[in-house]
Formats: structure tokens, C-alpha cells, sequence
């Protein structure tokens, strides 16, 4: 046996001049995209403690140069991205709770073998995939019922994912066997009870996976907020983000009092770096940790495909 | 003959039960149907009603009228669409963005993952998966306004290049600059991500399979060539059929965030022209119309291309 392991592990390191040629580009090859991407988010951070207009003359490449906080500290004054924080967290947490609910709880009654016409709604839901009504009818229903500049406008519309049904039904159907739903039932239990006390505690994985594919999507979005809040003190973070980033809207809170046009302009963009690395901050900081939990999500999926 | 005759009363015994034991199952099961009624609603009400409300593009729909009670206008609104001015720019720049972003944004990924799948260093290659995943969680508000700051006469770009003594390039206010910096950023955001499901194929592939294509001698770019690209030809097939059946699709958000008054004639695509002329415009019924357009088309192109698939290779979506 260890011989045979021996001659697999000689066989794989045995290596031609092509094939060393081969591992040099290659590795070249990827170690520069690794840079290509890194390098503009690197450059944010670097830029966003660095003296503006050491950025602005091109003199701040790989590390900051005349560290400042001032970008930081005109941020945090304002209370547009502050209200934009708050209503972001809010809409995040609500919104996911109803995701999360009625997804595993629809996903579960679809992954079960003896529900009658069980093919008939998932050819129903997954459907509406490939051929939707459209903006403007989705938005008079939305409006019809009374949703519009309410939290709900950005919650109820989007309160399950197709996509995320179809991966919490095949985990369920790959995890959870028939043999336990019968020796339940033999024991009287109602399926109500089966899926709280037994499905669900073997479902942590995929409740993670859901959390974080919604939480995700909600702290992202922006689109449904712009069609269906005219209220700006319910605006999330993304919406108060475009204002600054794209549209050049740093209030006049921001840098109004600094005098000259040009060095107002040289602050507004250090603001620039500085709140793209305050909205990006929960999700660079779990990161690292949560990313296996999305790459397991996003291959559940794509079994079914 | 005689056959025939004894199986239809038998038939029909047997059916009887069964119609009474599937009741019986809905009966017994009611609470997974209370499990589902929540989202079948939610289906149903923001679905299958925008569905039959985009009826109105057929309509002059009055608000106060609904949609049963406005006049029907039959085909005008898509025939003044058709006639208008920006309909071909639209359709140009709508099918442009989308068979470019296909070109390119549909090998990338899996030349990335080829190439991924031949590092020996385990440890390096999930540092690379690490890093090139990363982007996919910007939102499009940051990513838009990371080409912006990048991008700007000051920016990033232009700093590098006056290194080499280049002329500052207004990228954001030329229109011939928008299709490349719309197609770039995406490649930039997504090509990592969208290698994730190829490596998963290729991490499939019986490492017996390779050994036996070194011991015929095979060298790497061959048994790229020959084992791993058929390993995931099946996986493509299928993503580039759904690729192109969303090819009119094409992200709404990032298009109308990149948009400027000076760029907006290369950037304006289909979904971006319903939002301005329905929600900002208040024409509802021709905006409908002309997002009823474009969704026909997708599903067309769809069922078109996975037939195709089929044929070709045997695997389709459905």
C-alpha cells in the first residue's frame, strides 16, 4: 500500500521541461491577477488616510503619504450616512428574518416526496426566472398596495429568491432522509413539530447560507429604495452612497467650510475613499471568515443548475 | 380484444383509491401547505399579477381606472416605440453591451479556473480563490463609484498614465468610453466568482483519469486539453445557454449609474429607457410595453438557445 501511494505521489511530481514552463506562466499568470484585483481596493484604503492632495498630484502608489484622518472625521459628523446606517441595518435584519422564514419553511414542503403537486409550484415559481411582468406592473402593484415610501417596499417585493429556493430544497433533500420523517411519524409526530425540533437543527449550514445570500443582497441594494422612498430620512446607506460617490453631493455639512473651490473638491474625494471603506467595512471584516459558507452556497445550487 | 375488455373495469377500480389517497395526502400533509401558502402568496401577487398588469401596454391605462377598466389601444405603443427615434440606438446599445459582456465575460472564468486547478500549492491557490472572490460583494453603488474616482481626470488611471506622459482622458464624459469601462468593471467584479462553479466540476474529475494520461505522457497543456476541458464542457453548456437567455437582461443598475448627460448615447439600453419614461415619466403603458418588448425577446432567445443546446449536446435546461 505504501508503496502504491509512494508511486502516485512520484508519478504526479514527475515533471517535464514543458510542464515546468508550463507551472512558471501559470503561476505568473495568476499571481498578477491576484494584484490586478487587490490593488484597487488597497488603493482606497491607502488613499483615504493620505493627505488629498498627495492623491490628487499622483504621489500615493503602495503605502499612504501625510496620513490624515481628516476624511474619516468629516464622515463621521454627518448624519446623512449615519441615518443611511441605521435604516440599512434595519431593513437588513427585517427583511432577511422574512427571506430566511419563508424560504426554508417553503423550501422544506417542496423537498418532501408526498406533497401532492409539489412539480406544479415549482414550475410556477421558477418560471417567473425566465419571464417577469416587468418594472412598470410590478411597481403599480407595489403602489396599489399602499407600500410605497414604507420599509416595506423594500422587504415584502423581494420576500423570496427563487434561486435561494431552489438550493435550500436540494439541501434538504439531500440531508435530510426519509427514514427519519417515518420513524417520526411512527412516533406520532406532527410535521410542524418534525420541522422545528429535527429538520431545523440539521439545517445549520443552510441557514447560514441563506442568512448571509439575503443579508448580502439587502445591504447591496439600492434600486428599490430609489423607485419606492421619496423620504430621504428613510434612505439606506447605498442610496446616501450614490449622492456622494457618483452624484458629487457631499453635503455642504461635509465641506463647507473649506474655502476654495478646488480644495473643497481634493476633500469631497477623500470623503470618497473614506466612505467606500465605512460601507464596505462589516463585510471586509467577516470576510474572511464567511466566505466558505457562500462558495458552499453557491455550489448547492449549481447541482441542480 | 379480450384483453382490452378486462383491463378497462380493472383500471377503473384502481383509479378510484388512488384519487381518495392523494386528498388523503393533502389532508394529511395540510401543514406543508400552510408551509407554502406565504410564498405561493407572495408568487402569485408579485409575479403573476405584474404579469397580467402588463396588460396595460396594450391599454391607455388610467390610474384611477385600473387595468379592467381602461381603454384598449391595441399594438400603438409598441408601434410608436418601434417608430421612434431611439429605438435602434437602444436595441444597438442593449444587444452591444450584452453579446460583448458574453465574449468575454463567459471564457474568462473558465480559463481562470483551468489554470487555478493546475497550482500544486494548495495553500496559494485558496489564497488566489480568496482574493478573486472578494469583488463580488461590492455593490454596484461602490463599484460605480470606484470607476468614477479611479477614472476622473485626477484619478488613479490618469495619474498612471501621465507617468508616461499621456493627456489627461475624460473617461466619463466620452461616450466611446463607456461600453469598455461598463464590460472591464464587471469583468473585474464577477470573472472570479463565476470560476467557482467550473472548479467544482473540474475538482470531479477522477485524478485516475490524469494519472493515466502522465503515464501515456501527457504534459500539462495537454491534459488541460484533453481531460479537463471535457471534464467541464457539460457545465458550460448549461450556463452559457442561461447566459444567453438573460443576454437582454443586461444589469440595469450599473448601466444607469454610469450614465452622464455626455456619455448617456452609448449607455442608454432598453431596461434604463423604461425606468426613465415609466416611474420618471409617468408613462405607464408605453413604458410597459417597451419592457414587454424586451422580455419577449429574452424568452425567445432562450427557449431558441436551449433547443439548440439540446441538439447539439444533449443538455439543456429543461
Amino acid at each position: 500500500m505504501t508503496q502504491f501511494v509512494m508511486n502516485r505521489s512520484k508519478l504526479w511530481s514527475r515533471k517535464s521541461k514543458e510542464d515546468k514552463i508550463f507551472d512558471l506562466i501559470n503561476l505568473l499568470f495568476l499571481t498578477t491577477l491576484s494584484l490586478v484585483v487587490i490593488y484597487p481596493l488597497y488603493f482606497i484604503i491607502i488613499a483615504s488616510i493620505s493627505n488629498p492632495d498627495s492623491v490628487y498630484n499622483g504621489d500615493v502608489w503602495f503605502w499612504p503619504k501625510g496620513v490624515t484622518f481628516e476624511g474619516y472625521e468629516r464622515i463621521f459628523q454627518d448624519n446623512r450616512i449615519w441615518t443611511g446606517y441605521k435604516n440599512t441595518v434595519l431593513y437588513t435584519v427585517v427583511g432577511t428574518l422574512v427571506n430566511v422564514t419563508l424560504t426554508l419553511m417553503a423550501a422544506y414542503a417542496l423537498s418532501r416526496k408526498d406533497l401532492v403537486g409539489r412539480n406544479f409550484f415549482m414550475i410556477l415559481f421558477v418560471f417567473t426566472m425566465f419571464f417577469s411582468g416587468g418594472l412598470i406592473p410590478t411597481y403599480l402593484v407595489v403602489k396599489n398596495l399602499g407600500m410605497v415610501d414604507t420599509m416595506w417596499a423594500l422587504i415584502i417585493p423581494k420576500a423570496v429568491a427563487v434561486w435561494n429556493l431552489i438550493v435550500a430544497r436540494t439541501f434538504f433533500q439531500s440531508t435530510i432522509p426519509d427514514e427519519l420523517l417515518e420513524s417520526a411519524k411512527m412516533d406520532g409526530c406532527s410535521n410542524t413539530k418534525f420541522f422545528l425540533k429535527i429538520v431545523l437543527p440539521l439545517s445549520k449550514p443552510i441557514i447560514a447560507v441563506m442568512v448571509l445570500f439575503y443579508a448580502v443582497t439587502h445591504w447591496n441594494s439600492f434600486f428599490d429604495a430609489l423607485i419606492y422612498l421619496n423620504n430621504e430620512d428613510k434612505y439606506p446607506l447605498q442610496l446616501i452612497l450614490r449622492s456622494i460617490l457618483i452624484q458629487n453631493e457631499a453635503s455642504a455639512s461635509m465641506v463647507g467650510d473649506v474655502e476654495s473651490f478646488a480644495a473643497q473638491q481634493r476633500i469631497a474625494d477623500l470623503i470618497k475613499y473614506g466612505v467606500i471603506i465605512v460601507a464596505a467595512i462589516p463585510l471586509l471584516i467577516l470576510y474572511p471568515f464567511i466566505q466558505k459558507y457562500f462558495v458552499k452556497g453557491a455550489l448547492i445550487g449549481s447541482i441542480k443548475g | 380484444m379480450e384483453t382490452k375488455l378486462r383491463a378497462l373495469p380493472r383500471r377503473n377500480v384502481r383509479s378510484v383509491p388512488k384519487v381518495n389517497s392523494s386528498w388523503k395526502k393533502v389532508l394529511h400533509n395540510y401543514e406543508l401547505y400552510l408551509f407554502l401558502l406565504p410564498t405561493l402568496i407572495y408568487f402569485i401577487v408579485f409575479h403573476y399579477v405584474p404579469m397580467y398588469g402588463v396588460l396595460i401596454a396594450f391599454q391607455d391605462y388610467m390610474p384611477t381606472l385600473g387595468v379592467s377598466g381602461s381603454p384598449w389601444v391595441g399594438f400603438e405603443h409598441f408601434e410608436r416605440f418601434f417608430n421612434s427615434f431611439q429605438f435602434w440606438t437602444l436595441l444597438e446599445n442593449t444587444l452591444e453591451l450584452s453579446v460583448l459582456q458574453l465574449l468575454f465575460g463567459f471564457p474568462l472564468p473558465v480559463i481562470i479556473a483551468l489554470l487555478l486547478n493546475q497550482l500544486r500549492n494548495q495553500r496559494y491557490k485558496k489564497f488566489v480563490q480568496t482574493v478573486i472572490y472578494a469583488p463580488h460583494f461590492i455593490s454596484v453603488v461602490v463599484l460605480v463609484g470606484m470607476v468614477y474616482v479611479f477614472f476622473s481626470p485626477n484619478g488613479l488611471i490618469n495619474n498612471f498614465l501621465m507617468i508616461f506622459g499621456a493627456e489627461p482622458v475624460h473617461f466619463m464624459s466620452q461616450a466611446g468610453w463607456f461600453k469598455p469601462l461598463y464590460i472591464s468593471s464587471g469583468l473585474w467584479q464577477e470573472t472570479g466568482w463565476a470560476a467557482i462553479i467550473y472548479l467544482a466540476a473540474l475538482a470531479g474529475v477522477s485524478p485516475e483519469v490524469h494519472e493515466a494520461a502522465i503515464m501515456d505522457g501527457a504534459n500539462k497543456w495537454q491534459r488541460i486539453l484533453h481531460v479537463d476541458i471535457p471534464a467541464i464542457l457539460p457545465t458550460a453548456m448549461i450556463l452559457l445557454v442561461l447566459s444567453v437567455g438573460n443576454l437582454m437582461n443586461i444589469g440595469f443598475e450599473k448601466a444607469y449609474l454610469m450614465q452622464t448627460p455626455l456619455n448617456v448615447s452609448a449607455g442608454e439600453i432598453i431596461p434604463t429607457y423604461v425606468y426613465k419614461v415609466g416611474l420618471q415619466g409617468a408613462q405607464y403603458s408605453f413604458a410597459a410595453a417597451v419592457g414587454l418588448f424586451n422580455a419577449v425577446i429574452n424568452f425567445i432567445l432562450l427557449w431558441a438557445v436551449n433547443r439548440a443546446a439540446k441538439k447539439l449536446s444533449g443538455s439543456g435546461l429543461w
